[in-house]
């Protein structure tokens, strides 16, 4: 027995000599030490990265059967819109392969705006963690990205006309935006070529870029070290060793703690899996099993749910600025919605990070963020015609929350300033 | 760029000018790249005018034909139709087609080349959705109570009346795009080309 572990010592011995190997495994599980506070909001890193193995592993298995192709058939249905309906029927259990992929596409989601949440409550993105927030908003546009590219590959009828609106929306830039969006459809609508150049972007392009930006979202939180709900530096006390007091090391600590995570989460995602995959419409839109038709838009088109805040936000636009389109403006609206997240570091002027600390300005505000952002994205679900409660017109609403949302980033540094925040405390709680 | 003088001037020089070479080039990699995602030549060329038979078009009746892959409307409207034109003429943003969002031979009140057939490319101005018909008026119509008939399009709820004029402070900043078009006879109608073109 020692004989054997002794063979493995000289192994690794040699490894080591040659690949940092123990080195990295002892900066980032071993002896990366993370504060002892972490609660519930701190599953959700752990498990994005689950989710993107999920997704990879399960996009890597679609694409074997999958064809990019909008030509009809013999049977005169397309070619891609036919190979998903193949990989759902005849594939040997493809169709569990296909709920994990397209189930999984909104458990990112799900898990990605609880971690972004995470972020607010506790002030993660302040100093020195500006760049992790922006590698991790990067990496929520990117996801985006993917999700959209992935929505036109099934060829449905929400396929193309998500396709069609989103596309056109570059055509609202000034100037270049029409010769922009012909560009981007490499034709004059939406088509196969198209298609193809989607897929392309989906499984390669994109996924790239988003490893990428994993890679270096982590490595910029080791650098620092993790935040935590009481928002108070660890690293300001260590031990004789230069251990930080209130730390633990991530491994074995909190792997054990992100392993009971990743079972509720499993048991979540199963139930979704086996007996509601399509989440009454707002994980797969009905109107998706429907071929693309280009000649007539389906009565009712609404994007996925986790598209839905910032469509919203678009939608409540109808008014010209200077001498612009309305149209260009509810871009502007859209696309200033996810990009104003990444000032989030430069726009908190609070002396406390934590909202355990925060006065109750912040409090009461973030809570109005919170319901406004919610409540657009149910609107967005909706027809521009809905009525809250069957009386409240939606369309004024979101245009006050819409008028909101981004009030209340751009007043930040105002009253986050004046906000009666509680001491900090030295250690955490 | 400082130059002390401990550096060699001429060799850095040097490098900084292999170095723009190298970047100019690597840049003009790029081009194949790119100019691969325009629209190729098969795309270019597939866009061929279509005839339509309008023989068989009832009054008040739509029919839809595929002209370079969008639809294109062809409505024939009844009296009482074109008669609602006058009603919206206030309710619209450009009531008399100032924009050029149709041939010259179609900026007439109706926005036609005969009053009772409007050709109209079917895709909203806004992003690209296909509006609905919403032909019957008033409430019944499920747009408004005073709805006088016209398109709804589903996506962001831009409507227009029955000659595709865009109703005021909807998102939809145009007028519905009528296309090109001419009588081949009284019962054909020839879509993206018109007699200058012939």
């Amino acid at each position: 027995m020692s004989a054997m572990t002794n063979k493995l010592q000289d192994l690794l011995g040699w490894v080591d000599a040659r690949f940092p190997l123990t080195k990295m495994y002892k900066e980032h599980a071993s002896e990366y030490y993370a504060p002892k506070n972490f609660n519930f909001w701190y599953f959700f890193g752990s498990l994005a990265l689950l989710v993107l193995v999920n997704q990879i592993v399960t996009g890597i298995f679609l694409t074997m059967h999958f064809k990019p192709d909008a030509s009809l058939n013999t049977s005169g249905v397309p070619v891609a819109f036919a190979s998903v309906e193949y990989i759902m029927r005849d594939v040997p259990l493809g169709w569990i392969i296909r709920y994990m992929h397209s189930t999984g596409a909104s458990a990112f989601f799900v898990v990605v705006y609880l971690h972004m949440f995470r972020g607010l409550l506790y002030g993660s993105y302040r100093k020195p963690r500006e760049l992790i927030w922006v590698f991790g908003l990067l990496i929520f546009l990117c996801l985006m990205a993917e999700a959209f590219f992935g929505y036109l590959l099934p060829w449905g009828q929400m396929s193309f006309w998500g396709a069609q609106v989103i596309v056109n929306l570059f055509s609202a830039i000034p100037f270049i935006g029409p010769d922009l969006s012909v560009f981007i459809r490499g034709d004059y609508v939406v088509s196969d070529a198209t298609l193809n150049r989607f897929f392309a972007f989906h499984v390669i392009a994109i996924p790239l870029v988003l490893l990428g930006l994993v890679v270096a979202h982590l490595l910029a939180l080791h650098e620092v070290g993790s935040n935590n709900p009481d928002g108070v530096e660890i690293k300001k006390h260590k031990d004789a060793n230069g251990i930080p007091l209130d730390g633990i090391a991530f491994h074995p600590y909190y792997t054990v703690k992100d392993i009971v995570g990743v079972v509720v989460f499993l048991m979540v995602f199963s139930i979704v899996i086996f007996f509601m995959p399509e989440f009454g419409g707002y994980f797969l839109e009905y109107n998706n099993f429907i071929p693309a038709d280009p000649l007539k838009t389906p009565s009712h088109i609404a994007p996925v749910w986790y598209f839905t805040p910032f469509y919203s936000m678009l939608r409540a636009v109808t008014v010209n600025f200077f001498w612009i389109d309305a149209k260009f403006w509810g871009v502007v609206a859209m696309g200033g919605g996810v990009v104003i997240l990444g000032f989030l570091p430069w726009l908190d002027r609070s002396p406390a990070k934590s909202i355990r600390y925060r006065g109750p300005i912040y409090k009461t505000l973030l809570t109005i963020w919170v319901v406004a952002f919610l409540i657009l994205g149910f609107l967005g679900t909706k027809p521009p015609s809905y009525a809250l409660f069957g009386i409240i017109p939606g369309d004024p609403v979101a245009k006050m929350f819409t008028v909101y949302y981004f009030v209340f980033f751009i007043t930040m540094p105002w009253w986050s300033k004046i906000d009666k925040c509680k001491p900090e405390p030295d250690r955490v709680t | 760029m400082s130059c002390d003088e401990k550096v060699d001037c001429g060799r850095r020089n040097l490098i900084v000018a292999t170095a723009a070479a190298g970047g100019v080039g690597g840049l003009a990699v790029a081009v194949p790249f790119i100019a691969s995602m325009a629209p190729s030549e098969r795309a270019k060329s597939a866009g061929a005018p279509v005839e339509a038979d309008i023989s068989k078009l009832e009054p008040g009746q739509m029919m839809i034909v595929e002209w370079r892959g969008k639809p294109v409307w062809i409505l024939r409207r009844t009296p009482e139709m074109l008669a609602s034109l006058k009603k919206t003429d206030d309710l619209v943003s450009d009531p008399h087609s100032e924009k050029t969002m149709q041939p010259d031979y179609c900026k007439n009140e109706d926005r036609s080349i005969k009053p009772e057939y409007f050709v109209v490319v079917g895709i909203c101005t806004h992003l690209g959705c296909s509006p609905s018909e919403k032909f019957k008026t008033g409430a019944e119509s499920g747009v408004t109570a005073d709805w006088a008939g016209g398109f709804l399009c589903p996506c962001h709820g831009s409507t227009f009346d029955l000659a595709g004029r865009v109703y005021k402070n909807k998102p939809a900043p145009d007028n519905l795009v009528v296309p090109p078009y001419m009588y081949l006879s009284d019962s054909k109608i020839l879509i993206g080309e018109d007699k200058k073109g012939a």
